[in-house]
């Protein structure tokens, strides 16, 4: 008896991990269509435009670990947006959580002479670090005087945005005639040139390495864990947990840390990966809200994350050669757009699909 | 050098100024959020307001035409975002977010397309922005005719948020309104039409919003540029979540954030020779926002606020 409800339910889960995929790959062929409709209204061959855009990533191996450049922190930001979704939290502040960690990423290898890979190793933990602080005052502040982390996170994005501005403009890291502060130290580069005969400039760097291994993590704490377990219970229902005999303050406080941690992992592995300064900005660059996309079109779920991330990754780097045929490259924004807002309504098409199904088999409703 | 009476008469201008589109948009957002639906795709909607507005009013040479279309293109989001909601009985958070990147993706798209490929629109002309009112009233560059000549987006947002809160309540609409977005089932039971009733506050919502992007380059700046909203649709919605979803309270919470910003624009005036950074002066209205909220704590949602309603009963 009671293999047969564990084996039915097993099938059922299946059966949905299904359906998500199939109706994500649905979406994702709404969202292409869309695009082809605005392509071919403004006067450009979307077959042509797509050729460019999948061909430009997938054409060599140098073009599709570009797309796996890409992808790294937004995977990360995903993953946060996930953790924190999961646990029952809207975190739009994975945009300042990230620009924290990338600015303590920055900060420690400028000031803290380290040899060389320990040196790495800690300011990328310093990126997680300030990222958790920067989720956890979210998340207190939620927690202990109620107030939306909507907002707060919101607030704190715009007051990290000018933080690391100013931190930059300092004379102690601002690089003399420029808007953008000093290298990274040497010693604290997290990437590496031995496959530069493979995949030429692009740098391969820890931060690839490192999102699978955090996409893992959150699975295992999300689903293995008692931890995991009570973050989801109060995110399910707090005043249940709270009777169950589980600390929702800390909970919750705990939730946006991790989330925040994932974050500022994102920001660090970017500065010191890629980027290897930061620059004095204009406008928030949105690796935390196409954070927020990752992890709609990844269905909410660390390992959607990756692959999500990945296909993000690849189309934002794809869209950038469609300017060659001189299509504007906000086409892809479009495109996502498109897809998360039929993702959205997918629930009116598995309920269509099932009316049919039941109606084909002559079933009752 | 010290604050004079025209420095304090252009900081209450200024202040209103910039407190205009948070003012409309957050409206917007007020009516959405009040029938029960989550709205997070101001910000979008406010992007593409402003572009729309702005390419319409350069092609054309009238504000009313560009204002006219921003209306029309709110309507369309707001109806894209009502299907979803409404209709479809999606996840209202999530449609929010695909109109957040699908309305300044296609804004961006369209303006490279409009305008040769670049990211700005042409500037509107000087005759074509909004008037200006309260100019003569005064004598020239007196405490009085700095503080109150102002673009007329600034007296007609404040009257839209009298007639906002008229109507939510001291009107039977208004009372049909509340009454979906704290229980729809009762009010269902009463005859109250719950899809009309929504879809009507989000398509609202939708043109409120566009709304407020499209004043800016009618005043402010002259023209659209991917930047120019940059984050005003956030900062509406925590006004209202801030204002506790009342309009009286919210129009308060826009001005207290366009008086920080004002206040952090006119210390960065180099007349006033302050050497503080004028990145951290940037901060002041986040930080206060922040403290504020410290302060007056919880803010409740209506009750039905992005829950899905089914007439089916499940």
């Amino acid at each position: 008896m009671r293999q047969t409800a564990e084996g039915s339910l097993r099938a059922r889960l299946r059966s949905v991990w299904n359906d998500t995929f199939l109706y994500t790959l649905l979406s994702i062929l709404i969202g292409l269509l869309a695009g082809s409709v605005i392509l071919l209204v403004t006067g450009f061959n979307p077959i042509e435009a797509y050729g460019t855009l999948f061909g430009g990533v997938l054409g060599t191996g140098k073009t599709r670990m570009y797309a796996v450049q890409y992808a790294a922190p937004i995977i990360f930001t995903g993953l946060s947006v996930t953790f924190a979704f999961k646990t029952g939290l809207f975190n739009i502040g994975a945009e300042g959580q990230y620009i924290m960690g990338g600015l303590a990423a920055l900060v420690v290898s400028v000031l803290m002479p380290l040899p060389a890979g320990l040196h790495g190793a800690v300011a990328v933990l310093a990126g997680g670090l300030a990222g958790a602080v920067w989720g956890a005052v979210a998340g207190l502040l939620k927690a202990y005087k109620g107030i939306h982390e909507v907002i707060v996170t919101i607030m704190l994005n715009w007051i990290a945005f000018y933080f690391s501005n100013f931190i930059v403009m300092t004379p102690m890291f601002k690089k003399p005639n420029s808007t953008a502060s000093v290298e990274v130290s040497e010693t604290a580069r997290i990437y590496t040139d031995a496959f530069k005969e493979h995949f030429g400039s692009v740098h391969i760097h820890w931060g690839m390495l490192l999102a699978p291994v955090a996409v893992a993590f959150c699975w295992v704490i999300l689903n293995k864990t008692t931890l995991g377990f009570r973050l989801r219970a109060v995110g399910f229902n707090r005043n249940a947990a709270e009777y169950g005999g589980i600390n929702v303050g800390r909970s919750i406080s705990l939730s946006m840390g991790i989330s925040g941690m994932l974050a500022g992992l994102g920001g660090a592995v970017q500065v010191l990966g890629v980027v290897g300064r930061i620059t004095q900005l204009a406008a928030q660059e949105g690796y935390g809200f196409d954070g927020i996309s990752v992890s709609m079109i990844g269905g909410i779920n660390p390992i959607g994350a990756l692959f999500a991330g990945l296909f993000y990754g690849g189309m934002k780097y794809g869209g950038s050669k469609l300017n060659i045929i001189g299509a504007p490259s906000e086409l892809v924004n479009v495109i996502i757009g498109v897809i998360i807002y039929s993702i959205a309504i997918m629930g009116a098409f598995r309920a269509l699909v099932f009316f049919f199904r039941a109606k084909k088999e002559g079933r009752p409703l | 050098m010290m604050f004079g009476a025209s420095d304090i008469g252009l900081l209450i201008s200024s202040t209103l100024t910039y407190a205009t589109p948070l003012i409309i948009a957050g409206m917007g957002s007020i009516m959405s959020e009040t029938s029960g639906v989550v709205n997070i795709g101001i910000e979008g909607k406010m992007v593409i307001g402003a572009f729309s507005c702005a390419a319409a009013s350069t092609l054309s040479g009238s504000p009313w035409i560009g204002l006219f279309i921003a209306i029309l293109v709110g309507a369309l989001f707001g109806l894209l975002h009502a299907l979803a909601c409404i209709t479809f009985k999606a996840d209202q958070t999530i449609s929010g977010i695909a109109i957040n990147l699908l309305a300044p993706g296609a804004a961006i798209y369209f303006c490279k397309a409009l305008f040769d490929g670049s990211t700005q629109t042409r500037p509107v002309e000087l005759t074509g922005k909004l008037p200006l009112v309260l100019g003569g009233v005064f004598p020239e560059n007196s405490f009085l005719d700095f503080t109150f000549k102002n673009y007329v987006s600034v007296y007609v947002c404040l009257l839209l948020a009298l007639c906002i809160w008229f109507l939510l309540f001291r009107t039977r609409t208004g009372l049909r309104v509340r009454a979906v977005g704290e229980h729809p089932r009762a009010a269902a039971t009463l005859g109250v039409g719950v899809f009309r009733i929504r879809y009507f506050c989000v398509v609202l919502s939708g043109v409120l919003a566009a709304l407020g992007g499209a004043v800016i380059p009618l005043s402010t700046v002259s023209y659209f540029f991917p930047a120019i909203i940059s984050g005003q649709g956030f900062i509406a919605i925590a006004a209202v979540i801030f204002g506790k979803y009342k309009p009286g309270n919210t129009v308060l919470a826009c001005l207290l954030f366009g008086f920080c910003k004002s206040l952090a624009l006119s210390l960065g005036n180099p007349k006033f020779e302050l050497s503080v950074s004028v990145h951290l002066l940037s901060m002041i209205p986040y930080v206060i926002t922040l403290l504020v909220l410290l302060f007056i704590g919880k803010s409740h949602a209506p009750a039905a606020s992005g829950k899905i309603y089914d007439s089916a009963g499940h």
